[in-house]
């Protein structure tokens, strides 16, 4: 029932922020504020019940909620959380908290159907993350959809429409390749259950012809990478990023993309685990093309935050790699690069979202010398650079660590060219650093620092950030009865089959 | 007099063709609306004659439907050439092309 | 005992953060306070548990101390977990009491500049980020430090980033080295696969039951590992990052890229020595890197004209002979030169940094000149260290470390002529540009007019390390003169002795060829650049020692050559993708849809009659299909 309030509170929230824009403009961001801290609240009350207490394989759920809502057609209310939702659960609401404190003074007008917007897409993603039932699971795919489209297309920058409509097409396009395959597996399965379910339990144990498995797990797949993105289907990540306003570009990287991964996790692996390690060897490809792409691409760029978006390009592609690499070690990786990457890439939104209000331009040729007068933010910005580079001691770096050592188990050739994208980032990193921060300062001398509202975010973020990098026990614990409950079903050692290539 | 319903059905085409001819080429839209108007009859004449060659009342039926239908058509009809002329200030279909979809406009996207 | 092994990267990172957060709202007195205070209270720490261990060596000959859980997976852990042993101790108290001096000397050198905070808080996170690099007890935490160094590097290389220069040095340092870290990555992956742990005692222990001796997985292994501390010490061929570095101020020079940081790949080397042990390719490998470099390196120093960069150089180059010690399996010789070194080196920085100063910031040595009288301490502080670093007999720290290199290079068991031909080329090119260099600097005439002179804060520490740059050398005698060998009693606790070949020539032979060849090099400097300079005037005249002097004065072309092969390449690839060819694609899909709309809307034109026509057309269709159809 509690995931149920959460959501509950959310779209609340949305509402009455809507309603009450028409009197009162402060007490809106009020309760838009109010309403994510709620949330937060909740999401480690959980955590302080359950995250202390070892989940046995079979059942690994925490917390299970289970109500009819059209029993004729077999679909149900069905929520759950176990380790893996909580944790996004908790990056949700921490990333959705900082959205808001850092929309305060961006946002100027339509004030209440903005803040009703965030908390519709913030109520979406936080729904993907503990829906149960599919078809609850695509309605909440499609909530966090709309709400950010119009985030984009009506307080973006000036090439908002375009994005818009591109970011809406992509993953529109894949979410309704989600839709068939839906349906397909619900006829499928309700034909051998002989009755009609849309939940999770229900189709687990479906079994059908491998071409049929292949072709529906393909749509599910798909829907997932547009949305992580792989290449090549990560083109409108850049535009959405980029265009977006800082709360949009801080909850697409941070937020909207790990809703990818974890689908991937949560249904396409337990689902069809025996056609999913047919296509892991060029998920892996894949995975790894994109890092090393990404990271060219985003050397290339000029607009700070197409930059930091071709970035994200590249760091998902670790998670693609660890992911299907079936090892328990690089799984945990991905979580972990789920949660880091959320944090350091949503920093580096919230920063470039700070430098544009000083500067009114994202072109980095523009920028440069800022260290001077914006000490404070130059070392945030060092700090933030240095996670996404994969320093040591900063969260980033045990994730990407775990990923790539437990990659390389499973197949050498392609985590040694992921490795490479250790090179490739640090190339982009301090290209960012040292055009925006270092170098001769430009005329405008006088630019205010961070200010207290700033210095709060970028406090918290930098906290997590290390706090994680020196001590991501908790995370992984909370994980790994998840990762162990799912190794069972996917058997993670059957890639025999993968080419092990062992060096001569 | 011996019902021939084939010479009947043939005024009925005449009458078809010359509304449609009507509807080509005339500029003006009430003209236009005339030619609709022969063209219906000429459909009713069509039926009639078809009721009258099986002996059946349904044709006469169909007739005072059409009729009917004309009747509200035209009054429908008058009413929007008179918006029309009050709008643009004309009555000549080459001049109204307001339906026409301008694609240019969504070349930005 | 083992409490206080956290205490000693503690205090700098204690210093770092209240710099880093307070910094700027302090007084300067305060900031030099911590920032020197914590890396001294460090060192005397050092000295404690240093003397305990000397006097009661501790079970397994070490200190450990577990501090928290980092990571833990199924089938992998990692803890914050600090190690000290005899290697350890070496490098820390290296690291801790030459890092304090350093601090000392940094708090006048920089006190007239603006970020003097941000300047002790890089320091001292570099302090600490080294201290963790060798106390670390498994090859994780080892790795968290090794790219702590090289963020701190980056930090100080471009402390001044208003020069666009310097920001350029710093980030070739930081891709160069990064290159090499991330070859060392991939050799931890393939040890942790092959072994099932990164704990560095465990390797030691598991290493020689698991390889076969010369197996292709251990050599690569090796390979890799070297590849990392190649990196990290500027040895061929990823040394072109080292001659930029001295972008940074001068006690940063000494710190990092002279006395700690660029040991790192000594360290790993010596530390991981169980599995080079294990591959023969792979020492061989060391061993030749380090010859070819320290001559390569010697070289360029001959023809350098900027102070530091002949220094940066001869840091190359010494760090050559360090590899080629550890490569011939003379695992002592090397830590002991990398010991020496690191005295003498950081003496050379610093009275370098000295020298510039007070010269108005003047780096070229043709500049300078007749220092002598003027700066009596900064020059007899350098006489000491020159004297050493060109390995002087019998009177300099230097001549015992290197000595024993030169012999072992012929006589230890990896040993051969060659390596011991080079490197004694190598000591001949040493000790003549250091001659160069001491005589065009102090003697002649005067160039620059002296500014401010070196204070207190500063001479003191220069004299220590002059006093150490003479007598570190005491302690470790040649077998055959005088039977003293602290200092391989101490790291043979940890690491295996040196083997000796049969049948090699006697070692005194070699220490007077050492010797000879050292006083040769002085000669060769003092007739070209002091006696008889009209030899060099003829050199210049001829056009094959100009273009000679021109390729060693840009490090062999290096640079260019990476320019070429790799940096534009790779500038061209990104420029010309910039706009990201897979969306082509999607353009594609949107402009072939625009297309067909237009066509489709052609039909659509708004004339009544086209449609009437189009309807009749339609139902001639309709009807013909029903008739003939």
């Amino acid at each position: 029932m509690i995931l149920a309030w959460m959501i509950i509170i959310l779209m609340a929230g949305g509402l009455i922020c809507w309603l009450l824009a028409r009197w009162n403009k402060e007490v809106v961001k009020w309760v838009a504020l109010l309403a994510v801290l709620l949330d937060l609240i909740l999401a480690c009350s959980i955590w302080w019940q359950h995250g202390g207490v070892p989940t046995s394989g079979a059942n690994a759920w925490l917390i299970d909620y289970k109500a009819a809502w059209v029993p004729t057609y077999g679909i149900s209310f069905h929520m759950a959380a176990d380790g893996l939702s909580l944790v996004m659960l908790l990056l949700t609401y921490f990333l959705g908290t900082l959205s808001v404190l850092c929309s305060w003074n961006e946002v100027k007008g339509r004030i209440g159907f903005y803040y009703f917007n965030l908390l519709f897409t913030l109520t979406g993603i936080s729904g993907v993350f503990v829906a149960l039932d599919l078809f609850l699971f695509y309605f909440f795919w499609e909530v966090m959809l709309v709400p950010m489209f119009f985030l984009i297309a009506i307080w973006g920058d000036s090439n908002r429409r375009y994005a818009a409509y591109k970011f809406f097409i992509f993953t529109q396009a894949g979410g309704l390749l989600m839709l068939i395959s839906i349906l397909a597996l619900y006829f499928i399965a309700s034909a051998q259950n002989g009755a009609f379910s849309f939940d999770y339990t229900d189709l687990l144990g479906t079994t059908m012809q491998a071409s049929t498995a292949r072709w529906i797990m393909l749509g599910f797949l798909l829907a997932f990478v547009i949305k992580l993105p792989m290449v090549p289907f990560h083109n409108w990540l850049p535009d959405a990023h980029s265009e977006a306003p800082t709360a949009g570009s801080l909850i697409l990287a941070g937020l909207l993309l790990k809703t990818g991964a974890y689908g991937i996790i949560r249904f396409v692996l337990p689902l069809f685990p025996q056609v999913t390690a047919d296509v892991a060897w060029w998920a892996m490809l894949l995975g790894v093309v994109g890092i090393i792409y990404g990271a060219l691409l985003a050397f290339a760029q000029t607009d700070i935050k197409r930059l930091i978006a071709y970035t994200s390009v590249s760091h998902m592609g670790f998670v693609l790699v660890g992911i299907f690499a079936f090892r328990e070690m690089a799984m945990q990786g991905v979580v972990m690069q789920m949660v880091t990457h959320g944090i350091s890439t949503g920093a580096l939104f919230v920063l470039a979202g700070m430098l544009k209000e000083r500067l009114h331009t994202r072109d980095i040729g523009r920028m440069g010398g800022l260290w001077t007068s914006m000490p404070a933010m130059g070392g945030v910005a060092m700090l933030f650079t240095m996670a996404s580079l994969g320093l040591p001691f900063l969260g980033n770096f045990i994730a990407e660590f775990l990923i790539l050592m437990g990659s390389f188990g499973s197949n050498v050739v392609i985590t040694v060219l992921a490795t490479l994208g250790l090179v490739f980032s640090a190339l982009y990193s301090l290209r960012l650093l040292q055009k925006v921060f270092l170098g001769q300062p430009s005329s405008h001398i006088s630019l205010p620092d961070l200010s207290m509202r700033e210095m709060l975010i970028m406090a918290s973020l930098t906290i997590a950030i290390v706090l994680l990098g020196l001590y991501p026990q908790p995370v992984m614990n909370l994980v790994s009865p998840v990762i162990k409950g799912m190794e069972k079903s996917v058997s993670f050692e059957m890639n025999n089959h993968q080419s092990v290539i062992s060096i001569p | 007099m011996p019902f021939n319903p084939q010479a009947v059905l043939i005024v009925a085409a005449i009458l078809f063709v010359l509304g449609l001819v009507g509807v080509l080429t005339r500029k003006n839209i009430i003209f236009i609306l005339v030619s609709v108007e022969i063209m219906l009859n000429a459909a009713g004449l069509a039926f009639v004659a078809a009721g009258a060659r099986w002996g059946q009342p349904d044709g006469q039926v169909m007739f005072l439907f059409i009729l009917a239908m004309a009747a509200s058509e035209v009054s429908v009809g008058l009413a929007l050439v008179m918006q029309t002329h009050r709008q643009h200030k004309t009555l000549d279909v080459q001049e109204l092309r307001e339906l026409r979809d301008k694609t240019e406009e969504y070349s930005s996207i | 005992m083992n409490n206080l092994l956290a205490l000693i990267p503690a205090l700098p990172l204690a210093g770092f953060l209240i710099l880093s957060l307070t910094g700027r709202h302090l007084p300067k007195s305060i900031i030099a306070g911590i920032g020197a205070g914590s890396v001294s209270a460090a060192a005397l720490i050092t000295i404690f548990i240093g003397m305990q261990f000397l006097q009661s060596p501790p079970t397994g000959n070490a200190y450990t101390q577990t501090l928290w859980q980092w990571m833990q997976t199924e089938n992998f852990s990692a803890g914050i977990d600090l190690r000290m042993d005899a290697l350890t101790l070496v490098f820390v108290f290296i690291i801790t009491f030459v890092g304090a001096l350093i601090h000392i000397y940094s708090t006048a050198f920089m006190r007239h500049d603006r970020d003097y905070a941000r300047f002790f808080a890089s320091m001292n996170l570099f302090v600490c980020s080294m201290l963790l690099l060798v106390m670390a007890d498994n090859l994780v935490l080892m790795y968290l430090g090794w790219e702590g160094v090289g963020l701190c590097s980056f930090l100080l290389i471009g402390f001044w980033y208003e020069t666009p220069a310097n920001v350029a040095a710093a980030n070739k340092a930081f891709y160069i080295t990064r290159i090499g870290d991330t070859a060392m990555a991939i050799g931890l992956f393939l040890l942790f696969r092959e072994l099932g742990t990164l704990n560095i005692p465990e390797i030691m222990t598991q290493a020689p039951a698991h390889f076969q001796p010369g197996a292709s997985n251990v050599t690569w292994i090796a390979l890799l590992l070297l590849a990392g501390g190649m990196g990290k010490s500027a040895q061929l061929p990823l040394q072109t990052w080292l001659p930029d570095a001295m972008a940074g101020p001068s006690p940063v020079s000494a710190l990092i890229h002279a006395a700690t940081m660029v040991t790192a790949g000594v360290y790993l080397i010596a530390r991981m020595h169980v599995v080079f042990q294990l591959s023969p390719v792979a020492m061989a490998a060391t061993a030749a890197i380090g010859a070819i470099t320290l001559f390569v390196a010697g070289c360029s120093a001959m023809a350098q004209t900027d102070i530091k960069r002949i220094l940066a150089y001869s840091t190359i180059s010494q760090i050559g002979y360090m590899f080629l010690a550890l490569g011939v399996g003379a695992w002592s010789a090397g830590i002991f030169h990398f010991f020496t070194h690191a005295f003498f080196k950081a003496l050379l920085f610093l009275a370098a940094g000295a020298v510039i100063e007070s010269l108005h910031h003047e780096h070229n040595i043709f500049r300078m000149g007749g220092l002598k009288d003027r700066m009596p301490v900064v020059f007899w502080t350098f006489l000491a260290g020159a004297a050493a670093l060109a390995a002087l007999p019998l009177i300099s720290a230097g001549f015992y470390s290197k000595d024993q290199i030169l012999w072992y290079a012929w006589s230890a068991q990896n040993g051969n002529p060659m390596l011991w031909l080079v490197a004694i080329a190598g000591a001949l090119i040493t000790a003549f540009y250091t001659t160069r260099l001491m005589i065009v600097v102090f003697w002649g005439d005067m160039k620059t007019h002296i500014g401010e002179r070196p204070g207190k804060a500063m001479t003191i520490p220069l004299m220590i390390l002059a006093v150490l740059s003479i007598v570190a050398g005491f302690i470790e005698w040649p077998h055959n003169l005088v039977h003293l060998s602290l200092f391989s009693d101490l790291v043979q606790r940890y690491l295996p002795e040196t083997l000796l070949q049969e049948g090699h020539p006697p070692e005194i032979i070699f220490q007077l060829v050492a010797a000879a060849v050292t006083l040769l090099g002085v000669y060769a400097g003092y007739v070209l650049y002091y006696k008889n300079t009209s030899i060099l005037e003829q050199w210049k005249a001829s056009p094959a020692m100009l273009s000679l002097r021109n390729f060693f004065y840009k490090g062999w072309g290096f640079d260019d050559l990476y320019d070429t092969v790799f940096v534009r390449p790779f500038y061209f690839l990104t420029r010309i993708n910039k706009s990201d060819v897979f969306d082509l694609l999607n353009k594609g899909i949107a402009t072939t849809s625009q297309r067909l709309n237009e066509w489709f809307s052609f039909s659509q034109n708004g004339s009544l009659r086209w449609y009437v026509v189009g309807v009749l057309i339609g139902i001639i269709f309709v009807l013909g299909l029903q008739i003939w159809g």
